[in-house]
């Protein structure tokens, strides 16, 4: 009876404790108004380039021989380009396909670079030499120069430019992930769990990835933004996303043909580059400060 | 410290072969071959002729060890389309990215370190945020884009900077000219180069400020110039040396970029050049001279570190 008691008592200090924590933590984010107007203007953006497309009369890939290179107007937000295409309803798919491979990119690094860097810290010794060589092969090499030797070779399928901006940003995932896996194996709770007969695999993804997931996402954020560019570079260069699919990148290609007649048209992509990665940037560096007690 | 940098060469020499593995084997297990040899007019016959004057007849791993053996000797292999060495190549291309390369390095160091010091020295003040801004939008805007629109502003609205190319066509060499194609190049280069150089100068001011060496220095008297420039300053520019070799391979991937967006002639552009006519001998040669230079200046920083601070060589 009284331990029934106490039960609920401690139950409901935990309840409360951890509403509390919520609220703490709450307060803290409101403390962050650039990170919430970034988290903000993304959601904006993601909803926009998803949905908007069914509510828009313009089609991003039909041409228009009657109306090309027009400034912007009521019925073309943003002007028509050289072939007569809506440039508002382009923004708008080239946006899907340059935040998803974004995206999509991000998770390929992410993955792999703590998958490689985790196991390299986690093990140690000969595994860890071997594993963390096999990084700095990949940091020695201009990330640019690397994913234009894998285009060259494999193509630019979308999917392989999303696999290949992401092995332009594994390495530098396993290098952290190597230093958190390495920081916390000797730690007590890990020796524990270690004791109670854990496997490697059960120890680092239960008990170490928690501990390492709050830098993860950081990087992950900042990742995401650095992938938009690299794939907006790759797409500009014509070595990645190919026309008729529209993306950021390669609108900005076209339009440098046209910017003595229509320099405007140069601008709208970029933009629209430049605030979605100003806003990864800014959410990144807020999430650290809210989540990495450290720095 | 001999043995110290006995071990790093030996770590860099392992490393570059890795790259000459990664990219030799990337390149020729990939489906496909060198675009220039497959047309479709030619008979099989000497389609095979071109692939044995190209040495592609031949086991990969042969491939490997033959092109190996020549890179050892300095030889990188002929360009499929253009057939020339790639190493006259390079030779033709480096000198132009070089001059690209140092002079947004020098503006990029310059101005990073001046904003960096001055953002910690202000900190949380009014400087502090400006600079901050300032790294942001150099972090988040695309330096291709930024290199338009300030062709845009220049070449085709003031009129007064050339929209591309590293120097006038036809025109006898000029120092002024050079210097005006090299101004919005090496200054968007720079600009998207300088937020790591600021933000890393910015912690170590901020680190050195608080340190117990620093303090003792004032404590004992001494003028607070002397303070800072030879006790905090010194010592704040140990982690900035550290960053060079990160920088060198952002430097790299830029200058690919700003090379294509103002028509210069340098090894970015011959990298796009074969990657577009998918000329393997050449892309093969320009990735491993970036890895090489990236390498080598890494060591050269770690070398200096190790001389600077003399706990790592012991580590």
């Amino acid at each position: 009876m009284i331990d029934a008691g106490a039960d609920r008592a401690t139950g409901a200090a935990r309840a409360a404790g951890s509403a509390s924590t919520r609220s703490r933590l709450w307060r803290r984010i409101l403390r962050k108004p650039v990170g919430i107007a970034a988290f903000l203007l993304l959601v904006i953006i993601i909803l926009a380039v998803v949905f908007l497309p069914q509510f828009i009369e313009h089609s991003p890939t039909r041409t228009n021989a009657r109306a090309i290179l027009q400034p912007p107007s009521t019925s073309h937000f943003l002007g028509t380009d050289e072939l007569g295409r809506d440039v508002f309803a382009r923004i708008l798919a080239g946006g899907r396909v340059s935040l998803a491979v974004g995206l999509f990119s991000m998770l390929v690094g992410l993955t792999l670079g703590t998958v490689i860097g985790g196991t390299a810290g986690y093990f140690g010794g000969k595994v860890e030499a071997v594993l963390m060589r096999v990084v700095d092969t990949f940091m020695a090499i201009p990330t640019f120069f690397l994913i234009l030797v894998i285009v060259t070779s494999f193509g630019n399928h979308p999917v392989t430019v999303i696999v290949t901006v992401g092995l332009g940003f594994w390495a530098q995932m396993a290098r952290v992930a190597n230093a958190e896996f390495k920081r916390f194996k000797s730690h007590e709770f890990v020796e524990a769990s270690r004791a109670l007969g854990g496997t490697h695999l059960r120890i680092m993804r239960r008990h170490i990835m928690p501990q390492v997931l709050p830098q993860a996402i950081v990087l992950a954020t900042l990742g995401v933004g650095w992938a938009i560019l690299t794939e907006a570079a790759l797409s500009y260069l014509g070595l990645g996303i190919q026309p008729p699919l529209a993306s950021w990148g390669n609108m900005l290609q076209n339009a440098q043909g046209y910017l003595w007649r229509a320099p405007i048209l140069a601008v709208w992509p970029g933009l629209f580059i430049a605030a979605t990665v100003l806003s990864f940037n800014l959410l990144g560096n807020a999430l650290r400060d809210l989540l990495d007690p450290r720095s | 410290m001999a043995d110290y940098i006995f071990k790093r060469l030996v770590q860099g020499v392992v490393v570059l072969f890795l790259v000459s593995l990664l990219t030799f084997f990337l390149i020729n297990l990939a489906p496909g071959g060198p675009s220039s040899l497959i047309d479709f007019q030619s008979t099989a016959a000497e389609r095979e002729a071109r692939l044995a004057r190209f040495g592609l007849d031949k086991p990969v791993h042969q491939r490997y060890l033959s092109w190996l053996g020549g890179v050892v000797q300095g030889d990188l292999g002929r360009s499929i389309n253009q057939g020339l060495p790639v190493t006259q190549l390079l030779k033709q291309r480096l000198g132009t990215t070089l001059v690209l390369a140092v002079t947004a390095l020098v503006l990029a160091s310059a101005f990073g370190l001046i904003l960096g010091v001055a953002a910690a020295l202000n900190r949380d003040k009014w400087p502090d945020h400006v600079v901050n801004i300032i790294s942001t939008l150099g972090m988040s805007i695309p330096n291709f884009w930024f290199g338009i629109v300030m062709i845009i502003v220049f070449a085709v609205w003031l009129g007064v900077l050339p929209a591309g190319g590293s120097s006038t066509i036809g025109r006898p060499f000029s120092l002024a000219d050079r210097i005006s194609h090299l101004v919005l190049p090496a200054g968007v280069l720079a600009f998207s180069l300088m937020p790591n150089i600021v933000r890393v100068t910015r912690a170590a001011v901020l680190d050195m400020l608080s340190a117990d060496f620093v303090r003792t220095a004032r404590a004992k008297g001494l003028r607070e110039r002397s303070v800072m420039l030879k006790h905090a300053m010194r010592n704040a520019m140990v982690p900035v040396v550290a960053i060079l070799g990160l920088v060198a391979t952002v430097l790299f991937s830029g200058s690919v970029v700003i090379e294509s967006v103002f028509g210069w002639a340098g090894i970015g552009r011959l990298a796009i050049e074969a990657a577009n006519g998918r000329d393997y001998p050449v892309i093969l040669g320009v990735t491993l001279v970036a890895g090489t230079i990236v390498v080598v200046i890494n060591l050269l920083v770690d070398l200096l570190y190790a001389v600077i601070d003399p706990r790592i060589r012991r580590d």
